[in-house]
């Protein structure tokens, strides 16, 4: 018998609100499936399992907010499941009293395929629509749905975030495909700059193409951190509150307790950019990448290659991160912050990395990352694009010991082999914790990035 | 009794019109002042005082509350030749006398194939804020905008105030004057003006290269404020100040709106079938391939103005409700 607890989803994090179950009693769950939604200050968060087995009693109703450790639920793993089913009363308590007369095999024909929940069954009420948390309200906007419409599949009829999820893909397939929209300015100067509005992403509402955005794509190739989801995005909402408090505190506690020392070097990009180009130029439009991808998987290369500054300070000790996950800092569009993790990133391929690096934004920006993306990060990494400044000497994540910056890539006179010549140069920041490692560790670390991004093809 | 006030001098936009009267007064035998209350009272709002004394009562005429009467009468004066400067007291009122000026003023001349200019001058205080409520405080200068053969002027600056009268009164066609009652006791500085301030001609009263805020009368203090708020967050506002609602200078709003794209409308009217609907209508025929964002109005709510200070102060546009707007068309 496991139990399925609260997990803590960041070192900040002392209790979470079951937002919804994504299993019922007697589904059968694998390790990593999504068994639940948790909503923490920063964003809901899909919480996966760690066992394989056989879904007990589910023991907190959504709605709830239980501190980190609390058991949500029982998960009978595969051997208890068997003796569960060969002796059923070891998990139902409220079962009547076997009778003695039966054979073991009487004993488990009678027995229904999956167990009964542990508690009886809530007879189903009509959804009432106070119910629904503001995040349920806020994906059914989204989503176009009416929930007094949608059918709860959730215990007492209760609507949950897959219902709507569903009932919205179901409304979406009813519609026809939307037409993107370009405001007269936009379309007027797409056609005077010859730029493709289908190739481009709208920054305006409901993904509207605005005269910036072609602009933008007629200046040449886009070098930000991520690139702009050309989906409807949602127009700011009220969220910013706990969120700015989360990151509040954990900044707070950063600069409180970490000792940083900061170090900058400026990097020679011409050939990492070169190659980038030519990579691009031969590449369909889903296997292009941005900066961004060199940058981070340089910086997971260098993270293994010098371990003192991937992994944590804890009780007053160094612990090495087992693997090198970088966390990517993702500006959110009501503002404030989420870092996941791109798990083993110094072992990715760059395009594999850079998929991965679009997919979590496009799901941080819209509120569905997973536990194991929310946590886990063993060093971060945040890269301002070709909208920001030169440099960022940022603030460690605790517990972690390192956080990277990179700025905007400018072009600037550079001397090479004793003559000058205009290269494109990245300056890179290191902010590192003084307790764990010394400065020379740290600029070990960033000549190894420097050395990376000199040979792009081994990336 | 008042004296000119020198050039450059900082004066109020209640005494920059009684200059003006008096200038009409004394400069042409032509002109006289009726309405209710401009001779004994010194003007409901203080505009005229002293103007009786000066001129006596064949010139500043008091009327009886009789709106279809006095600015019927106004109108046969100046059909007889005459130049009258006609005041009513609040444009709600002025809805006892729109058969007059809608039926007579504002058509005899196309009538009478060109045979019957009427030069009338008709004032009347505008608009709301300062708890008059319902029957006293509604902005119903587009109305007048909507009527073919009057011109409708709203001064919202101590120099309109000053030298659009004299415009007026040289116009062979009827005109209406809107003076929005909060402004009479803002203050400003008059510049030396030697000739007339033209009528036709919108005005920038501030540059800005972000988004245009189109405005006019009494609005325009508050588009004024809500733009230096918008330049703390580094958003640079042009605010025009239309200063004629009819004729319309389409051509400043849509060299504005080419300059910023985007534009934002700010009007104390209710929005609905107000001026600032036709505003918007023009800079979308005009504008369409220069707008980046669509066009957003800033009206009253569409309700009687209320008397409670709080409830009046929430239906009018604020500076406040402008700057959201911006912040719509902007972002």
């Amino acid at each position: 018998m496991a139990e399925f607890t609260m997990p803590s989803l960041g070192a900040d994090m002392e209790e979470g609100l079951l937002q919804e179950w994504l299993v019922h009693p007697g589904d059968h769950v694998g390790r990593g499936d999504a068994v639940a939604v948790v909503e923490t200050a920063k964003s809901a968060i899909e919480v996966e399992c760690f066992e394989t087995g056989t879904v007990g009693a589910l023991l907190v109703e959504p709605g709830t907010t239980v501190s980190v450790g609390t058991v949500l639920a029982t998960i009978e793993t595969e051997p208890e499941a068997a003796e569960a089913r060969a002796n059923p009363r070891r998990t139902r308590r409220a079962a009547p009293p076997a009778d003695e007369g039966r054979t073991e095999r009487e004993h488990s024909a009678a027995k229904a395929p999956d167990l009964p929940p542990a508690e009886a069954p809530e007879p189903p009420v009509a959804p009432d629509r106070l119910e629904a948390g503001p995040l349920l309200r806020r994906d059914a906007e989204r989503a176009g749905v009416d929930l007094a419409s949608v059918h709860g599949s959730g215990p007492g009829g209760r609507v949950t975030r897959h219902d709507v999820e569903r009932a919205g893909e179901d409304s979406a397939a009813a519609r026809p495909p939307a037409r993107r929209q370009v405001t007269p300015l936009a379309r007027r100067l797409a056609g005077e700059l010859d730029v493709d509005l289908a190739e481009i992403g709208g920054t305006g509402k409901n993904g509207a193409i605005r005269a910036g955005d072609v602009r933008r794509a007629a200046a040449g190739p886009r070098t930000e951190t991520a690139p702009r989801p050309t989906a409807p995005t949602p127009t700011r909402e009220e969220r910013p509150t706990p969120m700015r408090r989360a990151i509040a505190d954990l900044m707070t506690r950063a600069n409180r307790e970490i000792p940083h020392y900061h170090l900058a070097t400026t990097i020679d990009l011409h050939p990492a950019m070169e190659w980038l180009h030519e990579h691009n130029r031969n590449s369909p439009v889903d296997r292009r990448l941005l900066p961004a991808a060199l940058l981070i998987k340089a910086t997971a290369r260098a993270a293994a290659e010098v371990p003192d500054l991937n992994g944590f300070w804890i009780d007053d000790h160094f612990e090495a991160g087992s693997g090198v996950h970088v966390g990517v800092a993702v500006s959110l569009r009501g503002g404030g912050l989420v870092a996941p993790a791109l798990h083993d990133a110094d072992t990715l391929e760059v395009t594999a990395l850079m998929a991965a690096l679009k997919d979590v934004v496009v799901r941080a920006r819209g509120g569905r990352l997973r536990g194991s993306e929310v946590s886990g990060a063993t060093i971060t990494v945040t890269n301002l694009g070709d909208q920001g400044a030169e440099a960022v000497f940022g603030v460690i994540h605790p517990p972690q010991v390192a956080l990277v910056g990179f700025g905007r890539v400018v072009d600037r006179p550079w001397a090479v082999d004793g003559l000058l010549g205009v290269r494109p140069v990245v300056t890179a920041t290191l902010s590192a914790d003084h307790r764990a490692t010394d400065g020379s560790v740290g600029a070990r670390f960033l000549s190894v990035v420097d050395r990376q991004l000199q040979s792009p093809e081994h990336l | 009794m008042t004296t000119a006030p020198p050039e450059d001098a900082v004066t109020t936009y209640r005494e920059a019109m009684r200059d003006a009267l008096r200038e009409a007064l004394s400069g042409d035998e032509r002109v006289f002042l009726i309405g209710e209350d401009v001779g004994r009272y010194g003007g409901c709002f203080g505009v005229s005082l002293g103007l009786l004394e000066e001129f006596g009562p064949e010139r500043v005429r008091d009327a009886p509350l009789s709106e279809s009467a006095f600015v019927g009468a106004g109108i046969g004066a100046a059909l007889a030749g005459m130049r009258p400067i006609v005041e009513i007291m609040t444009v709600n009122f002025s809805l006892l006398a729109l058969d007059q000026i809608l039926n007579n003023a504002a058509t005899l001349l196309h009538m009478s194939n060109g045979q019957l200019p009427v030069p009338v001058v008709i004032r009347m205080t505008t608009g709301a804020g300062r708890q008059l409520a319902a029957q006293h405080s509604h902005s119903l200068e587009g109305w007048y905008a909507h009527i073919p053969g009057i011109r409708v002027l709203t001064p919202a600056t101590v120099e309109d105030a000053r030298y659009m009268l004299p415009a007026a009164l040289a116009d062979p066609d009827p005109v209406l004057i809107f003076e929005h009652g909060s402004l009479y006791n803002a203050k400003g500085a008059l510049p030396r003006s030697g000739t007339t301030a033209g009528l036709d001609r919108a005005a920038v009263r501030r540059s800005g290269t972000d988004v245009s805020l189109i405005t006019y009368g009494g609005s325009l203090p508050k588009a004024l404020s809500a733009a230096d708020a918008l330049a703390q967050e580094g958003i640079e506002a042009d605010v025009v100040d239309l200063r004629t609602l009819r004729p319309l200078d389409t051509e400043t709003v849509a060299a504005s709106a080419a300059r910023t794209h985007r534009v934002v409308v700010v009007d104390e009217a209710w929005r609905t079938g107000g001026i600032g609907a036709e505003v918007s209508a023009r800079v979308a025929e005009d504008s369409f391939y220069d707008l980046d964002s669509p066009v957003e109005r800033v009206g009253c709510a569409e309700v009687p103005i209320p008397y409670a200070r709080q409830l009046e102060e929430a239906a009018l546009p604020q500076p406040a409700d402008i700057v959201a707007a911006v912040h719509r068309a902007v972002n």
